[in-house]
């Protein structure tokens, strides 16, 4: 008998055959019949009104079928919290189309809507629409005055906590300090997918809506509330999205205009947005850091302050937790922790991959590397002076932390005992200036209420569903796993299915969440199966189980057997088959135990260590060698969750070297808006990167005992890399992305 | 205030292309589309054959998203119209292999787990059989430049040199 051991094993994904052969369907690529093609006009100006547009000349043109815009959208929901998403920040979220009010550059003015793509884009290149202009402010600059304090609006964010200590009066008494700003710039998502919806009209008022989102749930009572449709009515799917990474968090416009236009219409219409306008819905805001440290001489942390300034839009107040880490990743008793955001004339940012702890572990770890330079301390030995054993941001204790494994691992690995601490000082055979530096940081392990559904048919064929989606995190594997491993059966005996509104309820895919929330519920459902199976078993002629508890026997290798005693198994598809029953069904819906959690902090971690070659003369860096030791509870495929992780180094290194969305403030535009101009790392960018999974067991945080791999391992890359910048030049730079101008 | 008008051109704007038939050779099946001229090859492809491996990442050549092979050699699909492709043989992913009968590259990118949301998944396999079809790409560092025109989003460049390399060194042509 084959093993049905899956959790932990390094499986190859389920999906992959579909992915490897063009088979998966995303949003754009639903056959549905009768198809008009929708292509978005977007506005040149960063402020003002639209004064014409003038709609006939193109609606004059054969093929095109609508043009929509503020003067003829009907009229919808009214209220604000109509066009609330789950995640939606306080303030007013933006309607497109709702008035002649331009509030940032790249607003969506109008819908062109035709009969084929080509005659849609074309009429959306002559449409002309005129505009009254309005002075615009852009630049995060010059408005750190204005900056305020947000209400706590949007679901998952919290203020900084109360200052502790006396950090002001512990700077001026410490033998050794440091102050700075850091800076980086604004950057943007960028899935390789283009956001896309493919809406079917059903008749009577009736639509499927392919959607690409990461929450399909989130979408549906999106649309529903805003149209006044009925839930039956407005199915939402996701099967396969083209990457997420936060920005399918929220619904887009491109999604709501697509539903408009069938829904008035009585058609079904896809609409895809082009490359720039994917820089038009949200980004990881443009954030100026403060940081103020100080040393005792035994190389502890006197104190520590951290203040974050980052731009949000005129009309909602956007949020992401940018400094609390700082108060809880290291031991200090003088913390004091600050946050504000300033409104300029731009949409509002938008979750992006370890939001909030990605840009704060940039100021607070270079910071880290600045105070141990100037208390003459190696930066990892400084880092284990100050290894918290509590978080005293709410002063308990860990469920797990497995953060001082992941530095001695991750060191070893890297071979760290061999650096030499002064700048410059460090060269390859080349010559070449060589740097090594390290970074870390801290990330919220959630679970949130997900529910589950399982069917088991007579022969053995398992399907598991929730309505969670996949975006490259590997969902479909994991869950088939869990799946498979709890009844025994094999990987290719399961089907799981996701992303359709049709199915149980799950939530929004992001946070780092879905692995503990959804593989809990899916756990649970597959749990409650099994027992309705083993009181049929039981109930079979001369059932070798028939005087067995449920504790007393396990599922494994297609068979229902006694723990103690293999030989007194009978095989599943047997004992469906004798209850003559069709199939078997379940459901369960998991919340996280409170209970059991509220004494306890519960966070992943890890340590990145990395190399960079510098050239003197033409300042080009490049990373040689990354090592990214993670403690993160129990890691369910160590396949898929390595490629996570590689993954995060890569945006690391993005947001380290090359990412930065410039705005230019004459025009209130950003200036880069392609993938020719806006630079992602590509293959050459990308050497030896080693992941490390420190073994760390929890069964506090869920009874998965996992923690989510999507984003701490991006933590501390970007970081880590511009420290080893700086012991490879003797160059400290505090404003990322390190472009070459930075080093010459 | 400044009026902005977004096109200078005054009203009248001049009409679309007519389409014509346009017969395209893929993955040795062959198509008579009726297509406005200006339709590119992905569009061709996604849109009017419902081919949708090829995926459109960018429509401005800056991606790879959209590679094909026309000929054996790669191309992006989304810088070529349709109409220049008559009397070519287009290859798409849809004609490198199945789910049930998968090429060597689309196995190794399998087992090397060289992808993650899978969007750019068919442009790098396509763009490294062209490579292979090109016959100079040996070392590690030349697959790597060699590749670096196809974007991975999710970061999956360690499992794609993987998977390439594996199946350039087992000498595998198509």
């Amino acid at each position: 008998m084959s093993t049905t051991n899956y959790i932990g094993k390094p499986t190859s994904r389920v999906d992959g055959p579909a992915k490897v052969t063009g088979t998966a369907t995303y949003a754009a690529e639903y056959s549905v019949a009768n198809m008009a093609y929708g292509y978005v006009v977007s506005s040149p100006i960063a402020k003002g009104k639209i004064t014409k547009i003038h709609a006939e000349e193109v609606l004059a043109l054969p093929g095109v079928v609508q043009v929509f815009s503020h003067e003829n959208v009907p009229s919808l929901a009214w209220f604000d919290r109509s066009y609330k998403d789950d995640v939606a920040p306080g303030g007013s979220p933006f309607r497109a189309l709702h008035d002649a009010d331009i509030k940032f550059s790249q607003q969506p003015v109008a819908l062109i809507v035709a009969e084929t793509f080509e005659l849609a884009r074309y009429a959306a290149s002559v449409l002309r629409v005129e505009y009254q202009q309005e002075d615009h402010e852009t630049s995060l600059e010059t408005q750190r005055a204005k900056g305020y304090e947000p209400g706590a609006g949007k679901t998952g964010f919290q203020p900084p906590p109360a200052p502790r200590g006396n950090p002001d009066k512990a700077w001026e008494e410490a033998p050794h300090r440091m102050e700075a700003e850091y800076v980086h710039g604004a950057q943007h998502h960028n899935p390789m997918e283009l956001f896309s919806t493919t809406v079917e009209w059903r008749g009577e008022g009736k639509i499927t809506a392919y959607d690409k989102t990461q929450g399909v749930m989130n979408v549906q009572q999106y649309l529903t509330k805003i149209f006044g449709l009925k839930k039956d009515d407005c199915r939402v799917v996701n099967e396969y999205m083209g990457g997420g990474f936060g920005s399918g968090l929220r619904p887009q416009y491109s999604a709501y205009l697509a539903v408009l236009a069938a829904l008035e219409l009585k058609r079904s219409v896809r609409l895809t947005l082009t490359r720039e306008q994917m820089f038009s819905f949200g980004h990881r805001p443009h954030t100026l850091q403060y940081l103020k440290l100080a040393a005792n001489a035994d190389g502890t942390l006197a104190a520590l302050q951290h203040h974050a300034l980052h731009e949000t839009s005129q009309f909602e107040d956007y949020t992401e937790n940018v400094v609390n880490w700082s108060g809880m990743l290291y031991q200090c008793e003088n913390v004091k922790l600050g946050y504000q955001i300033a409104k300029l004339d731009m949409y509002t940012p938008l979750d992006m991959r370890a939001p909030g702890a990605a840009s704060g572990s940039i100021g607070l770890e270079i910071a880290m590397d600045e105070m141990a330079y100037a208390a003459g301390l190696d930066p990892l030995e400084f880092r284990l002076r100050n290894y918290a054993e509590r978080d005293q941001n709410v002063d308990k204790p860990f469920s797990s932390k497995k953060l001082r494994e992941c530095y001695h691992q991750g060191a070893a690995k890297f071979g760290w005992d061999k650096r030499t601490q002064a700048p410059g000082s460090m060269r390859n055979a080349d010559g070449k200036l060589v740097g090594w530096g390290v970074g870390g940081g801290v990330w919220d392990a959630t679970q949130q209420k997900a529910a589950a559904k399982a069917s088991i048919t007579a022969d053995g064929k398992l399907t598991v569903s929730s309505a969670t989606g996949e975006n490259g995190t590997g969902t479909y594997t994991i869950m088939s796993q869990i799946a498979a491993e709890t009844l025994g059966l094999p990987i290719e005996a399961v089907t799981f299915k996701l992303g359709d509104t049709d199915l149980p309820e799950s939530p929004l895919q992001g946070g780092s969440w879905t692995a503990a929330s959804v593989g809990s519920a899916v756990q649970s459902t597959c749990e409650a199966l099994a027992e309705k199976i083993f009181k049929l078993a039981r109930k079979m002629d001369d059932s070798p189980l028939r005087d067995a508890k449920f504790e007393d026997v396990e599922f494994a290798s297609g068979q229902l057997r006694l723990r103690a005693d293999h030989s007194q198994a009978v095989v599943l598809r047997d004992v469906l088959q004798a209850s003559g029953e069709a199939k078997l069904e379940a459901d369960s819906s998991v919340m996280p135990n409170m209970v059991k959690q509220n004494g306890y902090s519960l966070h992943s971690h890890n340590v990145v260590f990395a190399e960079v070659t510098v050239d003197e003369d033409l300042g080009t860096v490049h990373v040689t060698r990354v090592v990214n030791a993670i403690a993160a509870g129990r890691i369910l495929n160590l396949k898929t969750a390595r490629s996570q992780v590689l993954g995060s180094v890569v945006w690391g290194l993005g947001m380290a070297l090359m990412e930065e969305t410039v705005m230019d403030h004459k025009f209130g535009r950003y200036m880069n808006h392609n993938f020719a101009e806006y630079h992602v790392p590509v293959n050459a960018d990308i050497h030896d990167i080693d992941v490390l999974f420190v073994e760390e067991e929890d069964d506090i945080v869920n009874p998965l005992g996992v923690k989510g791999i999507g984003e701490v391992g991006m933590l501390g890359v970007a970081a880590a890399v511009a420290n080893a910048v700086f012991h490879a030049t003797g160059k400290r730079v505090r404003d990322l992305p390190v472009m070459i101008d930075k080093l010459l | 205030m400044p009026q902005h008008p977004t096109n200078s051109a005054a009203a009248g704007v001049a009409a679309p292309p007519a389409t014509s038939p346009v017969q395209l050779s893929i993955n040795g099946q062959q198509h008579t589309l009726h297509i406005a001229p200006w339709t590119t090859l992905l569009d061709a492809l996604r849109e009017y054959l419902h081919l949708t491996g090829t995926k459109k990442g960018c429509d401005h050549g800056q991606c790879g998203a959209c590679t094909v092979l026309v000929d054996g050699k790669r191309i992006n699909s989304c810088l070529s119209l349709a109409v220049m492709h008559e009397g070519d043989e287009i290859t798409t992913i849809e004609g490198l292999g199945t789910p049930e009968n998968l090429h060597p590259l689309q196995q190794a990118f399998v087992d090397h787990d060289a992808f993650q949301c899978g969007y750019c998944t068919p442009g790098q396999i396509c763009s490294a059989q062209g490579l292979i079809n090109e016959g100079h790409a040996h070392t590690e560092a030349e697959i790597r430049e060699l590749m670096s025109g196809n974007v991975c989003r999710c970061g999956a460049y360690v499992g794609i040199l993987n998977a390439v390399k594996e199946v350039v060194d087992k000498g595998i042509k198509n």
